[in-house]
C-alpha cells in the first residue's frame, strides 16, 4: 500500500519540475529529473528483483511487472476498466462540481455576513466534526447502492473544503482596498465581483486542489463500501479473491487518476493567477 | 470676498468621537469654490478623520457638515478620497484599476478603459496600461491612484497623506504631476500632510490643527505664491521662508504639545 504510493507520487513530482519555468538553471532542472528518474526506477527495480528472487512473497507484494500487466490487461484485453473509470469519473466530478459550488457560495455567504456567520458557525463546527466517511453506509440507505450515494458522500467531503478556504478568503481581504471600492462607489454585487471573489481565489484555488482528492476519495470509498461499479467496487471484488495484484493494479490506476486531475487544476490555477508575481523569484 | 459664493465644503463646529474619546473638538473649516486647501497638524490630531467626516465615511458628533450649500447626509457623492495606504486590485492591470470608478457606476467596459488610457497618460504613465500592480514602483502606483480619484471628475477631491511613502525625488515629481493637473482643471482639493513645505508648495491655504485630543483649528494661512508654481526652485525663495515662519509659529507650538502628551 504504502510502496506502492511512493511509486505513485515520484512521476508527479517529475510532472511539477518539468513544468515549472525552465528558463535559466537547466543544468539544475535535470540534475533534479535524472535523480528522481533514478529513485523511481530504482524502486521498481529493487521491488521487481526482491519479487521474483521470493525475498518478499509474491502473493502479498506482487511484481511491479504483475500489476502493470493486470492494468493493461483491463485497458486492452476486455476493455472492463473505462466503464469503471468513467463511473467513477462522473462521480468523482459530480461531487466536486456540487460540493466546490455549495461550498464556495456558503463560504461567501458566511464571509461577507457576520450575523450568519456566528449563527451558523457552531452547527458547522459539529458537522464538521463527524467523519463523512461514517456517512456512507446512511447513504447508501437513502439514495441506493448507486450514483446517487456516491455523489452524496462526495459533495459531503467536498463541501466543507471549499467552505472552509473560501470562508477564509473573503475574511482575509484587504480592508482598504474594499473601503477604496466603496468610495468609488460600488455596489454590492460589484463588491463580489471586483473584490471578494479575486480576492478569495487563491484561497478558493488551494481548496479546488484538496477537493480534487477528496471527491476520489468519496466516490471509491463509497464504491468500495457497496456499488456495482466503479474503480472502488473494482478493488473491493479483487480484495474479495485475496488477488494482491487486483488491490495494487486497482490503486495505480486511481493514483494516475488523481495526478491528471491534478494537473488541470494546476493548469486552471496558473490562469486565474496570472497578476501574480512570480513565485519561482523565492523557489531556491 | 467680492460675492457670497457657495463654499465646496464648509465645516462648523465639528466635534468628531470615537466612543469616548474625542478625537475632534471643534472644527471651523471653509474650503471655496476649485480652491487648494492644505491640512498640517501633528501626528494623531485627527486629520485623516475630517476627510473621512467630509466624505461621509464618518459621521459628525456635532456641529454641521455642509456641501455646496446642503447638509451632507449618507456618503459624499461629489467627492474623490484618495486614500493615505495603497487601495489598487493587485489582480487588476493599471489601466482596470483606473476605469474601475467608471465600471461601478455603469459605464461600458470598453469605454471605461479608454477613458482610463487618457488618465494613465496625463499622470505619465502611458504604456503602463496592461502592467499589473506588483510590475509598477511605488510612486507609479500612486499615480494610478491618483488617476483612479481624478477620472470620477470629482468636484471635491480629498487626498490624505498620499505621498508621505515615497522618497523626496518621487514626492516631488508627484506633487509636480498633482499640480499640472490642478492647474488645468481646478477642482476644490483639501490635502492632509504633515510635511510643511508640500503644504506651502502646493496649496492656496495651508489650515493647522491643534494637538490632539479634541484638536480644533489653531489658524489659517493664505499662501500668495504666484502660481503656475515651479516646486523645485520655490523652496529658496524670501516668500516661502516667510511663510514657512509663520506657519511654523502656530505649528510648533501644537507639535510640541503632542509630544508632552505621548
Amino acid at each position: 500500500m504504502l510502496s506502492s504510493n511512493d511509486a505513485a507520487t515520484a512521476p508527479l513530482e517529475g510532472i511539477a519540475a518539468a513544468a515549472a519555468p525552465a528558463r535559466r538553471a537547466m543544468g539544475y532542472r535535470t540534475r533534479v529529473a535524472v535523480t528522481q528518474a533514478v529513485i523511481l526506477g530504482g524502486f521498481l527495480l529493487g521491488w521487481e528483483a526482491a519479487s521474483r528472487l521470493g525475498w518478499i512473497d509474491r502473493f502479498f507484494f506482487p511484481a511491479p511487472s504483475a500489476i502493470l500487466g493486470r492494468v493493461a490487461g483491463w485497458a486492452t484485453e476486455d476493455g472492463s476498466l473505462w466503464a469503471d473509470l468513467g463511473v467513477t469519473l462522473l462521480e468523482t466530478v459530480l461531487s466536486f462540481a456540487l460540493g466546490i459550488t455549495g461550498g464556495t457560495a456558503l463560504g461567501i455567504w458566511l464571509g461577507i455576513s457576520r450575523f450568519a456567520s456566528d449563527v451558523l458557525q457552531p452547527f458547522i463546527k459539529v458537522m464538521n466534526a463527524i467523519p463523512r466517511v461514517l456517512l456512507a453506509p446512511i447513504y447508501t440507505i437513502w439514495f441506493g447502492l448507486g450514483l446517487g450515494s456516491k455523489v452524496a458522500l462526495g459533495f459531503t467531503i467536498v463541501i466543507f473544503v471549499a467552505f472552509f478556504n473560501t470562508f477564509q478568503g473573503v475574511r482575509e481581504v484587504n480592508p482598504v482596498v474594499l473601503a477604496n471600492a466603496r468610495l468609488l462607489k460600488a455596489s454590492r454585487f460589484a463588491l463580489l465581483r471586483h473584490v471578494y471573489l479575486p480576492s478569495a481565489t487563491s484561497w478558493i484555488l488551494s481548496s479546488l486542489r484538496v477537493s480534487v482528492g477528496m471527491a476520489v476519495l468519496g466516490a471509491v470509498v463509497s464504491e468500495y463500501l457497496g456499488s456495482s461499479a466503479g474503480l472502488g467496487h473494482r478493488i473491493a471484488q479483487a480484495e474479495g479473491v485475496m488477488d494482491a495484484v487486483g488491490v495494487f493494479a486497482g490503486i495505480v490506476v486511481l493514483s494516475v487518476f488523481v495526478v491528471v486531475l491534478d494537473a488541470l487544476v494546476d493548469r486552471l490555477e496558473r490562469r486565474l493567477l496570472v497578476w501574480r508575481p512570480a513565485p519561482s523569484m523565492d523557489a531556491h | 470676498m467680492p460675492q457670497q459664493e457657495t463654499p465646496s465644503v464648509e465645516l462648523r463646529n465639528v466635534a468628531v468621537q470615537f466612543g469616548s474619546y474625542t478625537a475632534v473638538g471643534s472644527m471651523d473649516l471653509v474650503v471655496k469654490d476649485s480652491e487648494f486647501v492644505a491640512v498640517v497638524g501633528p501626528t494623531g490630531c485627527g486629520k485623516s478623520t475630517i476627510l473621512n467626516v467630509v466624505t461621509g465615511l464618518k459621521s459628525a458628533a456635532a456641529g454641521e457638515v455642509l456641501v455646496f450649500g446642503k447638509p451632507l447626509t449618507g456618503l459624499n457623492g461629489e467627492s474623490g478620497y484618495m486614500l493615505q495606504q495603497e487601495a489598487l486590485l493587485p489582480w487588476k492591470t493599471a489601466e482596470d484599476n483606473v476605469a474601475l470608478g467608471l465600471v461601478f457606476t455603469g459605464h461600458g467596459r470598453e469605454e471605461a478603459r479608454e477613458r482610463a488610457r487618457r488618465w494613465l497618460a496625463k499622470v505619465g504613465l502611458a504604456g503602463f496600461e496592461k502592467r499589473f500592480m506588483h510590475q509598477l514602483s511605488g510612486g507609479q502606483r500612486k499615480r494610478v491612484a491618483m488617476a483612479q480619484t481624478l477620472i470620477m471628475e470629482p468636484r471635491i477631491v480629498l487626498m490624505d497623506e498620499p505621498f508621505s511613502a515615497l522618497d523626496v525625488h518621487t514626492r516631488r515629481l508627484m506633487q509636480r504631476i498633482l499640480l499640472d493637473l490642478w492647474q488645468a482643471d481646478r477642482r476644490s482639493l483639501i490635502f492632509i500632510t504633515h510635511d510643511l513645505e508640500e503644504a506651502i508648495v502646493l496649496a492656496d491655504r495651508v489650515v493647522v490643527m491643534s494637538a490632539g485630543p479634541a484638536s480644533r483649528m489653531v489658524g489659517e494661512v493664505p499662501i500668495p505664491l504666484p502660481r503656475p508654481r515651479d516646486v523645485s526652485a520655490l523652496a529658496t525663495t524670501d516668500a516661502y521662508m516667510d511663510l514657512y515662519r509663520q506657519i511654523w509659529s502656530l505649528l510648533g507650538a501644537e507639535v510640541e504639545k503632542s509630544y508632552a502628551v505621548q
